[in-house]
């Protein structure tokens, strides 16, 4: 579904990533980990296409397309969606308008909003004086109506309570979870994600499938993300950079 | 009383060729002066459909359905008053003057007659205009629409307006102010004193819609005493040769407070210079003076202005303006003044391009780049009327989507 292949990126000439390999399948749930400033967010954010990161050796593939170079809205048309952990305040916008066109009209604001008890502010201006858990709760809302294949998670449990976890948890396994339990029928028909977490909790409600850990702005390792995440846990992110020396 | 309507009358002579303090300067001469006399207009209802069109973009609704009166300024004629709403008062400005003696302590007492040379010509024509006033303790159940209209070519309009609203009284106003079709030059003068009393409140919402070599010299003061509110809402989103306006609200009674909100688009060819001042002459006055404005390749000045002459007095003042083509400018200029200690006054000013950021979010819940630019700019604009009508609101959101997607 989704392959990035020796990714290169810049931002204002200072390279981010460089010769990043990775791959989503369709219907898998991919985990990113890496410490901070290893590029797990440009990562997210050159997949979704915003301008500011500049691509400057490899490729995005997309369902066998090459969407290195399309723009935004190309991409999100075309099945990407992404939670941004730091979104930008939209003054005069109002969360209930932006809702209505993510879902091109077709779906309700307010029953959308009960799920993630967003309905008071569904007339609030999007991210405006919103808390941290409040704007995790907003992106997943606009990510549901906007439905689409792929998802990009940029942290979705940092700074949300003990007791929102949970609701974000079980929001984003509901968005993910087509009930299908067969594997081989998941990859044909599931949507795929592609997670970043810094503390795993958000694996307690989702089953992931292959974690990949980011460091120094490429990829290290992969493999099975729990014990990719103990390992980390333990033994943190330096062996991943020493390991990765010695090869 | 003579000696002072002779003194009044020698200020004005001595001001008919003062310049404004901003804006072009208009010759007076180059204009006719606009005819005293019309035919009046019964029913607004029968006016040919071009013309109810253009009421009806300024927010004056022919039918008048769901307002308490209407009145109608063609070029210097007043050409149509009713009144449905018993707590209300309208009728021209002249009839008041002969109605209520006590008139002459209001008229001219807030606007200098020698402010500028657009202020002497109004007194010196002795222009005619609208008189509403509501009785203490009333209330206008729905808003009194008037409308300003330039309706003959190459002619001068002067108009002298008197809003009076008595103690804990409420009033509602819709004022268009535009020009008939094919008239596409000429000059407007309008003159508005208005007086909230004691705990009253005056909401007044003004709409402009010109045309592209008209000027337009709005003088406008309001008198706010203890407890009252004056809200005020600009509009002006069509193509226009110039409007320079800085109505000013005094704040002169005990916790009296005001609004201003000011939005505008300034299109190829047109300049706007769009102000608005607060003075807190009272202990615990509040104002807040918002402004949004874009250009598309016209000129637009913010001003805003507040003056702090007593304690406790609290003020907010932001002008912020998108610039979405490399043609167009924008200048804010706000102004905070201090002159005793315990008074909070503070502003917010930006201009400039839309934030791409912005954009890009929108385009990944899958907006186009046009549509999420449009979604951005009605957002903005919409932050500068909040409080407005239902019903105007959707015409000016109309106004707005056009404009921002005929770009």
């Amino acid at each position: 579904m989704l392959k990035i292949e020796d990714l290169t990126v810049e931002v204002n000439g200072k390279t981010l990533l460089h010769d990043v390999n990775l791959e989503v399948e369709k219907g898998y749930t991919n985990v990113l980990f890496g410490p901070n400033g290893a590029g797990k967010s440009a990562l997210m954010r050159t997949i979704m296409g915003f301008s500011e990161y500049r691509i400057v050796k490899g490729s995005i593939l997309f369902n066998g397309e090459d969407i290195t170079n399309l723009p935004v809205d190309e991409r999100a048309r075309r099945g990407l969606g992404i939670m941004m952990q730091r979104p930008p305040d939209m003054s005069g916008i109002k969360l209930r308008d932006l809702v209505k066109v993510a879902s091109k009209g077709k779906k309700d604001p307010e029953k959308l909003a009960e799920n993630l008890d967003m309905n008071r502010f569904l007339d609030r201006d999007v991210n405006v004086g919103f808390s941290g858990g409040e704007i995790k709760r907003s992106e997943l809302l606009q990510l549901a109506a906007q439905d689409p294949s792929l998802y990009l998670l940029d942290e979705p449990e940092s700074g949300v309570d003990l007791v929102s976890i949970e609701q974000v948890g079980l929001t984003i396994k509901g968005l993910l979870d087509i009930g299908i339990d067969c594997p081989g029928e998941r990859c044909k028909k599931g949507k795929s994600a592609l997670i970043i977490t810094h503390t795993g909790q958000v694996l307690d409600y989702i089953q992931a499938d292959r974690g990949y850990i980011l460091c120094n702005g490429t990829v290290m390792c992969s493999g099975n993300p729990l014990k990719m995440l103990e390992e980390i846990k333990n033994k943190g992110y330096q062996e991943c950079i020493t390991c990765r020396l010695m090869k | 009383m003579q000696t002072d309507e002779m003194s009044l009358k020698k200020r004005a002579e001595s001001a008919t060729e003062k310049k404004a303090a901003y804006g072009e300067d208009f010759e007076l001469e180059k204009y006719e002066e606009g005819s005293k006399v019309s035919k009046p207009i019964e029913d607004l209802r029968t006016l040919d459909e071009e013309s109810k069109r253009t009421l009806l973009q300024v927010g004056v609704i022919p039918s008048e359905e769901g307002r308490s009166g209407s009145f109608l300024v063609l070029d210097n004629a007043v050409s149509h008053s009713s009144l449905k709403d018993e707590n209300v008062e309208l009728m021209s400005t002249h009839k008041a003057m002969e109605k209520y003696e006590w008139l002459k302590d209001y008229s001219w007492k807030l606007v200098q007659v020698d402010a500028d040379k657009y202020t002497a010509k109004t007194y010196l024509e002795d222009a005619d205009g609208y008189f509403i006033r509501v009785p203490a303790g009333k209330k206008s159940a729905m808003p009194v629409q008037t409308c300003l209209m330039l309706g003959s070519k190459k002619v001068s309009q002067t108009v002298h307006n008197i809003i009076i609203v008595e103690e804990g009284a409420s009033l509602d106003i819709i004022t268009g102010c535009t020009s008939k079709k094919g008239v596409e030059e000429g000059l407007h003068m309008g003159i508005s004193e208005m007086y909230v009393k004691k705990g009253a409140t005056l909401n007044f919402t003004m709409i402009h819609n010109w045309a592209e070599q008209i000027g337009v010299r709005p003088r406008t003061v309001v008198h706010v005493e203890e407890g009252g509110t004056y809200v005020s809402n600009y509009i002006c989103l069509k193509p226009v040769r110039s409007v320079q306006t800085y109505p000013t609200v005094r704040l002169e009674g005990k916790g009296a407070v005001t609004r201003l909100n000011t939005i505008a688009i300034a299109h190829p060819g047109s300049v706007l210079d769009l102000g608005s001042r607060a003075i807190f002459n009272a202990p615990g006055t509040r104002a807040e003076l918002i402004s949004r404005t874009i250009t598309i390749g016209g000129r637009l000045i913010a001003r805003g202005e507040m003056i702090g002459n007593a304690k406790g007095a609290k003020g907010h003042l932001e002008c912020k303006g998108l610039v979405l083509t490399d043609k167009g400018s924008q200048l804010a200029i706000p102004i905070l003044e201090a002159n005793v200690d315990d008074i909070e006054l503070t502003h917010e000013a930006a201009v400039g391009k839309i934030a791409k950021d912005q954009v890009e979010y929108l385009m990944a819940r899958g907006l186009t780049e046009e549509e999420a630019v449009g979604m951005i700019i009605r957002g903005f604009l919409d932050v500068g009327i909040r409080g407005i009508p239902e019903e105007l609101k959707n015409e000016i959101e109309n106004t707005i989507t056009q404009t921002a997607f005929g770009m």
